[in-house]
This record gives structure tokens, sequence and C-alpha cells, in this order.
């Protein structure tokens, strides 16, 4: 009477279709009555209890990867930083003598450099990534508005060594020669320290320059997504009460979707401060810190990624890698305040 | 309050009437000026790109992808190790960085809700917006420094977790826009979960899993900063996994902060096929997505 357990792998059905076929109507009723049926279907089932189990734990497994992975670096780079860090103390932030030959390693240049740069970069990029986000999402005929948003989206797929070649060849040498001397001269902003002294190219400008074309992308990105989720009724009834159509935007679309749009800028934030290929290329890798910004510099990550290789003593290398610790830090917390603040958005729209 | 009702009574007061037409005059010059910003925000990209083809052009030839790197001095050379490097490095980062992701998108569509599933989500946020030098010296610490030596597979790995965050939230997304009457249909005719799952929904949603992880593929190869230290770059022909091994993106950067005009040259044509690489991996990943909504050839 028994049949041979049917396993479920042994015949799998390749779709819902081919699984409902073979079950005539008639057989569901007789299949509930029948006392062979569920002797016939026990093992089938118990194996499928087996298999889900499998299956979940698997996938557990899989999304369990995720925090460990990120524990994991925290830990390594973190061990590996330690010897530095305990034995320079606090000064590691704030002393700024970088000196491999004497061993005394301080921080503070390439940290400050690494804020300049990025604020350089947003000061830059919000304004043109926010007013092109507007642009996009409000003002825009509809022809214009999928093959501009897909150019912009498309920056942020160009690789940041290839930012940086043409930085090298492009932008430094278009600095050297037009921009700085224009600030400095034609602008006469050589007065104030920020644009003095000679223009090499090189520079602190160059490199939030460069930072602010890369961040402008996900700045523009997340602005036009929260902008596009604002509900339409909150720009209809500020037209409705008389509202000029940038009245519109400052006073109700903008309020709506302030958070967001924040959100996002800290996000840019968080990838200029970790941006490294493009910036080691055009920042001259000097470890002072002028207040001229046509002065070279350093950031965390251009640093070691200069460094990190020639380091040959074990303390230079703990400095590099306290130097990533610091880094991986300062933007796990931008990164997650970032995320909180787009997340919030998100959840009151869906 | 007589007065102020007679005010108000009054449409054409001058005051009102001259404050209506420079609040029109503030907006047209705004929407002028976002109209400026999003056409300024274009002109990056189309400068790059064009001075990239002036210059990536010339010296671009069979030979570039035929032929190894040549001394400084030489005419010609190519990059045919690197671009193999390259192609390499990205087989070992998606079978590093596919099964944790999709596996981990699964979770995050399967548990929503729960505690862990939003921890994991924040968690693969915060991953996506780690430095990829960090990640670098991580890799370095962990799959180099123990091992004695430079390899193939570190620099994999290490491009391989940077895709995780990626594939693990694309999942997730393509996965939620399975209806959940399909779920619902395959398990009253009995499928157990993980066939419906695996064999349903993973499948109704398989086109936006594969545009999600070609755009992850396309992001790590032009990934440098994880490679300085762990594939390290290599001169010579190498498909040793155990060896260090050369990618374009470390092959361009070397080239670029060189002196030697050939060299930069070369990192030109080099950049100009790792752009192509990318812009072809993207423009696939977005037939794929055009396909799926197009048609149900299945």
């Amino acid at each position: 009477m028994k049949r041979p357990s049917p396993d479920v792998t042994a015949t799998p059905p390749t779709s819902v279709a081919a699984a409902a076929s073979p079950a005539p109507p008639p057989a569901i009723g007789a299949s509930i009555l029948s006392s062979t049926e569920p002797a016939r279907h026990c093992p089938s089932i118990q194996g499928s209890v087996v298999a889900d189990r499998i299956y979940r734990g698997a996938i557990l497994f899989f999304a369990l990867c995720v925090p460990v992975l990120l524990l994991l670096i925290f830990v390594e780079v973190g061990v590996a930083g330690w010897p530095a860090l305990r034995q320079f103390g606090f000064g590691f932030l704030t002393s700024s003598t970088w000196d491999p030959v004497k061993e005394n390693f301080g921080a503070a240049p390439a940290i400050l450099g690494t804020l300049l740069t990025s604020i350089i970069a947003l000061v830059i990029a919000t304004p043109l990534a926010l007013g092109g986000a507007i642009f996009l999402s409000e003002f825009s005929p509809s022809w214009l508005r999928q093959p501009v948003s897909f150019l912009i989206d498309l920056l942020a797929a160009v690789p940041s060594v290839v930012f940086g070649l043409w930085g090298v060849f492009f932008l430094v040498p278009l600095l050297r020669t037009g921009l700085m001397p224009f600030l400095r001269d034609t602008l006469h902003l050589g007065a104030t320290p920020f644009f003095s002294g000679p223009a090499y190219g090189p520079s602190v400008l160059a490199a939030g320059l460069i930072l602010a074309i890369m961040v402008l992308p996900y700045i523009a990105a997340v602005s036009r997504e929260v902008l596009m989720a604002v509900p339409r009724s909150q720009r209809e009834a500020a037209l409705a009460l008389g509202a000029t159509r940038w009245e519109a935007i400052t006073g109700a679309v903008l309020p709506y979707a302030r958070t967001g749009i924040f959100g996002g800028i800290i996000l840019g934030l968080g990838r200029a401060l970790g941006e490294t290929m493009a910036v080691t290329m055009v920042i001259g890798n000097r470890h002072e810190l002028a207040a001229s910004l046509f002065a070279p510099g350093y950031t965390m990550a251009s640093l070691i990624a200069n460094e990190f290789a020639e380091a040959t003593t074990d303390i230079h290398l703990s400095a590099l890698m306290a130097v990533g610790f610091v880094l991986f830090l300062i933007t796990l917390i931008v990164n997650g305040i970032a995320r909180l603040l787009v997340r919030r958005v998100g959840e009151v729209r869906v | 309050m007589s007065a102020t009702a007679a005010d108000r009574g009054h449409p054409e007061s001058r005051p009102r009437a001259s404050g209506l037409a420079r609040r029109r005059g503030v907006s047209v010059v705004m929407v002028t000026l976002t109209c400026i910003a999003a056409a300024i925000a274009v002109v990056p990209l189309l400068v790059i790109l064009a001075y990239l083809l002036r210059q990536g052009a010339g010296a671009l030839s069979l030979d570039f992808f035929t032929s190894m790197p040549k001394p400084v001095g030489e005419e010609g050379g190519g990059m045919a190790n690197a671009i193999v490097g390259t192609l390499m490095l990205l087989g070992i980062a998606s079978a590093v960085g596919l099964p944790v992701g999709i596996g981990a998108g699964l979770y995050l569509a399967e548990r929503r809700g729960t505690r862990l599933a939003n921890l994991v989500r924040f968690l693969a946020d915060v991953l996506n917006g780690l430095p990829s030098i960090v990640m670098g010296i991580f890799a370095w610490q962990f799959l180099v420094r123990p091992f004695g030596h430079f390899s193939a597979l570190a620099g994999g790995a290490a491009i391989g977790a940077m895709m995780i965050p990626l594939v693990t939230r694309t999942t997730e997304e393509m996965v939620r826009t399975v209806p959940q009457s399909l779920r619902e249909a395959a398990l009253a005719l009995g499928y157990p979960r993980w066939r419906t799952s695996l064999q349903i929904v993973l499948r109704t949603a398989l086109g936006g899993i594969v545009t999600g992880v070609l755009v992850a593929v396309a992001r790590v190869a032009g990934e440098t900063a994880p490679l300085l230290f762990t594939a390290f770059g290599n001169s010579f022909w190498s498909t040793n996994l155990q060896q260090p091994i050369a990618a374009l993106p470390l092959q361009i950067f070397t080239y670029a902060i060189s002196p030697y005009d050939d060299w930069h040259a070369q990192a030109w044509a080099g950049a100009l096929v790792l752009i192509a690489l990318v812009l072809v991996i993207s423009l696939i990943a977005r037939f794929v997505t055009r396909a799926r909504h197009g048609g149900g050839h299945d």
C-alpha cells in the first residue's frame, strides 16, 4: 500500500501552473477524507520542514554576515591602530607633527584637511545639486527630466581614479593658469589669507572642487527622490492660496522635504570624507595645513593611500591604521545620521 | 477697525500690486536659477567624457587589448594583463558578494519589521558608505598580512565585500515588489516555503535583482583604493589567484602619477576602456530592467 516516499526534490514542479495541473479538482475533497493521503504526504511535509529550516538558517546566516563584517572591520582596524593610539594618546588627533623618521605621529593636518575639503565640496555642490533637483522635480518639462536625471546619475558611475586622472591633467592646470590667478589677482581675494600664496595647482582647493563634482550626483539623486515624494496636494494648496511658483516651493514643498534633503547632504558629506583616489591625485600631499586653499594638504584617506605601502616601521603602520580607524568612526557616525534622516522621511511617505 | 476693513477692500491698493510684481519677479529669477543649476550639474560629466575621448582615443588600438605593458620609452604596449585581471577580480568579487547580498536581501524582505532585519538594513546602509580605503586596509590586515603576500583573492574579496550592501538592498526592494498573492498562491498549492521563496518569489524578482547586481559590479569595477594593498597590481601576466594581479584602475593610477608622457597616454586609454566597461554594464542593467517591464517571455 505504501509507496516510496515522494521526495520533494525528486520531481520538481517548475512553476505554479505545473504544480497545479496534476491535481484534479475532485481530489482536493477526497484527499482530506481519505485516510491514505496524510500518510502519503507526511514524509514530504517533514522533508519540507527540514528544508525550510535550512533555508531560514541560510538566509539568517547571510544576513548576519553584514553586522559581522562591520564588527570585523571595527576590531581588525582598531586593534591594528591601537599601539599608535595608545602611544600618542589624545595628541594623535591634535598634534600636527607627522615624522616617520623620529616616529612621532599626529594626524591633525589630515583630519582638518579632510573636514576642510569636504566642506568646500558641500558648499559648492549643495546649491547646484539642490537647484538641479528642484528644477527636475518641479519645473522641468517632462521630456527633459529623464535624460538630465540620467546624465547626473551617470556622473556617480564614473570611477574615482578617472576623476583623479581628469583632475591631474585638466582641472589642476586650469586652476594654476586660470582660476587661481583670477581669484587672487582679479577679484583681489589674495588680500585674505584664504586665497593667497603661489598657485601651484595641486591644492586643497583642487581637492574640494573635484569632491564637489563627485558628491553632486548623490545629493541631487536623494533630493530629487525626496521632492518627488512630496504630495501634489501640498503644492496645489500653496498655489491656490496665491503663492507664486517659487513661494510654493519654499513655503510648502521644501519644509515638507527638509529632513530628507538634509539627509542627502549628510550622505554626500560621508562620500566626501572617505573619497580616496581622486583626492590623493590632486591634493598635493603635504603634512601641513595652511590657511590658504591654494596650498597643498592631506586628507586622512589620501594619507593612508600614499604612505601605507611605504610604511616600514610597525608604529608608522599602526599610525596609518589609527588614521583609518578615526576615518571609519567619523564616516560611521555621519552615515548613520544620514540614513536615519532619509529613513524617517521614507517612512512618512510610504 | 473700519479702516482696516476699508484697506482690505481695496484690491488695487499700490503696495499690494507692486508686491505681487516683485514676488512674481523673484519667482521667475529663482526658477531660472534652478534651471541654470541643473545645466551646470550636467556640465562636468560632459567635459570629463569629452576630454577622456580626446585623450584616450589616440592611444587606443587593438594592441592595447592584446599586448603587455612595455617599459618607458618603447612604443606601444597595452594592458591585456590588467583587463584580464580586472575581469578575474570581478569574478571573485561576485562569488563573494552575490550569495551574501542576495541571501541577506531575502532575509530582509521575508523577516521585514523584525528588530534584527531593521538592524541589518541599517548596517547595510552604513556599510554602503564605508570609505573604500578603509575596506582596503581592513582587507590587508585580514587577508594579506596573515598570509604574508598580496593576492588576487584578497583584492577580489575586498571589492566583493563592497558589493554586499548594494546587492542586499536591491534584492530586498525587488523581492518586496512581488505581490503577496503570488506567494500565497504557491503556499496554498502546497509549495514549501523555501521553494516558494526561491522558485516563485526570487524568480519573479530576478530581472530587478540582475539589474542591481550589474549596477554593483559596475560600481566596484572602478574601485582602486581597496586594491592598492590587496591585489597590489602586477606588470606581468598572472592569473594565479594566490599572487598579486594587475587591475585596470590600479594601472591607470600608477601611470597617471608617473612622470612619463607615454604612460600618461596609456592611462588615458585605460580610463577610456574602464569607463566603457562601466557604461556598458550600466546600459545592460537598464536594458534588463526594460526587458523585464516589457514582457512576459517566461
